[in-house]
């Protein structure tokens, strides 16, 4: 077998592989986690929670609802999309005038109600929800065997993220977006609806985090604790890559994802804190993150 | 997009009232009521009990000097607690130092750990400085996972109590409970000197408005290492003590759940408050022993109380005891 520094070219493909599946799973939450935040000032803790929902509302479809994979891809993301807002109706929105450390105590208190009722009708042991039909298989390239659903999780991710781009960049509404995150009083006095936008811009970095738990539901299973430690990691990512930047964001998740799977092959012993320790070191060279702007 | 909005109209996250001239002889009071309760509670409570509520209460003071004075958010305290924790279990078990010397290492190795991640952390501010620390914390979670000597999942158990100074004996509960009064007792004059000196004022100054402090010449940065490095130590030493009185360090200790608990704690009893988080200990303490047949629903009823306080009580227990007899505490 062909090795690649004395790694077989099958175990490092692999690992690269799942790097970028978990660098997707980055880049889809960083992204929104900057678009909540550039907007509504407030660090969402609650991320990791509602990614874990997506993959739940998933898998109660197919059970309770008998709707598959397809379906849920559509409807999670709706669902905790619509949970997500009456959310920042109800309660986040009450902070805004406060200190955005608030937010951060007010939506881990969230996380923890929400993983601590999942947790204790779902139990920690984690549920299996299958690859649909459709994807089931795999490609025999040259260098490794590709497993279909795994590439189409790295190619639905890029598009979403690249979507999401095009939306804040080049629409209308992206572009009132961008404005209010500059300046919200000025947008509002010209006459658009401001806080209408912080509800729909929340509900829509939530429905991110669903559909990153939807497509992670058959690579990992279906667990309660999914979000709590991915999010800590995403914190990591944001801190690295700055959140001032929507295409930063999404190259710093895929690449930081790559790297890690690149440490799984090497030293596994560091995979678990290598991207803190990136971290470490963006602090030390570049304070404001590599694509932020110091404030 | 950027991320730089108007923050200058939020309040700080905490609050101090202004002092009177009656100020000091009212907290020399509230020091003899609480030395008053360390001697008495003893005989109405459970020690045991009693030595947990004090080092979480040391711990949740320590935090409270960081936010309340530094007006930083560390979302990472765990790990100093932690780290410490299993440094004196490791003392103690493997080398048989005795405890005072076990508690000191582990908290020599918190204020190092401390100066590291504080001179880190700091380089970014409000809310990258909790994520920051946070992550940083996370690290050390995950160093403790796969180190050879916290021994893992099943981290160090049986770790002996020992002799105090190599003759007396800490096994008896009313003996270790007198050390750890003692210990709980000094760490909370020290913070109180801490917040009540030059120093503290000029943390306050910084607190309020960062820029204004700079421009009349404070090294603002170097206050916050300071303060930072303060709190990770004194953390540790609760982290220390917590070890020698339960004989056990583990993974809970460092864990985010831990830094997220010290938080609640320090919020509930009032985060612009000296005694604050005493209270909030001893409450956060209180409800988990008795709602501790229930399981994850402790997680859930923390959950609720974060989003209580935060929505409808932000000043918290002690906070608003303050204001109603219009003195600080």
């Amino acid at each position: 077998m062909p090795t690649i520094l004395g790694v077989p070219m099958q175990a490092l493909f692999g690992q690269l592989l799942l790097g970028l599946i978990n660098g997707s799973f980055y880049a889809i939450l960083s992204l929104g986690l900057a678009i909540i935040f550039g907007l509504l000032n407030i660090i969402n803790f609650t991320h990791g929670a509602q990614y874990m929902m997506g993959a739940f509302v998933a898998w109660m479809l197919l059970n309770y609802a008998g709707l598959g994979y397809w379906w849920a891809l559509i409807l999670a993301p709706i669902v905790v999309g619509i949970f997500g807002v009456i959310l920042e109706r109800l309660l986040i929105s009450r902070l805004y005038k406060l200190d955005h450390l608030y937010g951060l105590l007010l939506t881990f208190g969230l996380a923890l109600i929400i993983q601590g009722l999942f947790r204790n009708e779902y139990g920690v042991s984690g549920l299996p929800y299958a690859i649909p039909s459709e994807l089931s298989g795999g490609q025999r390239l040259p260098f490794m065997f590709l497993p279909n659903y795994r590439g189409w999780v790295v190619v639905a991710s890029l598009v979403v993220c690249i979507a999401t781009w095009l939306v804040i960049e080049k629409t209308k509404l992206g572009a009132y977006l961008r404005a209010a995150t500059e300046n919200p009083t000025l947008v509002q006095a010209f006459g658009v609806n401001v806080p209408l936008l912080l509800t729909l811009t929340y509900g829509f970095g939530v429905a991110l985090a669903a559909f990153a738990g939807v497509l992670a539901a058959p690579v990992y299973s279906v667990n309660p604790n999914m979000g709590a430690d991915i999010i800590i990691v995403v914190f990591a990512v944001v801190v690295i890559g700055g959140m001032g930047s929507i295409l930063g964001s999404i190259i710093t998740g895929f690449t930081l994802g790559l790297i890690e799977g690149l440490t799984k092959v090497f030293y596994p012993e560091a995979s678990s804190t290598v991207i803190f320790v990136i971290m470490v070191l963006v602090l030390l060279v570049k304070p404001a993150g590599l694509f932020g702007r110091t404030a | 997009m950027s991320s730089a909005a108007a923050s200058t109209d939020a309040s700080p996250i905490a609050r101090t009232l202004p002092e009177g001239k009656d100020a000091k002889a009212f907290h020399r009071l509230v020091f003899v009521v609480i030395a008053v309760l360390l001697a008495v509670l003893p005989f109405i409570l459970y020690p045991v009990f009693l030595m947990k509520v004090l080092c979480f209460a040391l711990f949740a003071l320590a935090f409270n000097l960081l936010l309340g004075y530094g007006g930083l958010l560390s979302f990472g305290h765990a790990a100093y607690f932690g780290m410490a924790s299993y440094v004196t279990a490791y003392a103690a078990k493997n080398w048989g130092l005795t405890p005072e010397l076990a508690i000191l290492g582990g908290t020599v190795v918190a204020a190092l750990l401390g100066l590291v991640f504080g001179a880190l952390a700091i380089r970014r501010q409000g809310i990258y400085f909790s994520m920051i620390t946070l992550a940083l914390a996370q690290m050390v979670f995950f160093f403790s996972l796969q180190a050879k000597f916290t021994g893992g999942e099943d981290g160090i158990q049986a770790v002996p109590r020992g002799n105090l100074f190599g003759v007396i004996s800490l096994a008896d509960d009313r003996v270790l409970y007198a050390l750890v009064a003692v210990i709980f007792f000094l760490g909370l004059l020290l913070i109180y000197r801490i917040i009540h000196s030059p120093f503290g004022q000029v943390l306050k100054a910084i607190r309020d408005n960062e820029p204004r402090a700079i421009s009349l010449g404070y090294r603002a940065n170097q206050y916050k290492l300071a303060v930072f490095v303060l709190s990770t130590t004194l953390a540790g030493l609760a982290g220390s003590t917590k070890a020698i009185v339960f004989q056990l360090a583990s993974l809970t200790d460092v864990h985010w759940s831990m830094s997220g608990e010290v938080v609640l704690m320090t919020l509930v009893g009032g985060m612009g408050t000296v005694f604050g988080p005493i209270l909030g200990s001893f409450v956060i303490i209180a409800m988990e022993n008795y709602l501790a047949q229930f399981g994850a629903w402790v997680t859930i009823i923390q959950g609720f109380v974060f989003v209580i306080c935060v929505l409808v009580f932000r000043e918290g227990i002690l906070g608003l005891v303050a204001r109603m007899l219009k003195r600080p505490l």
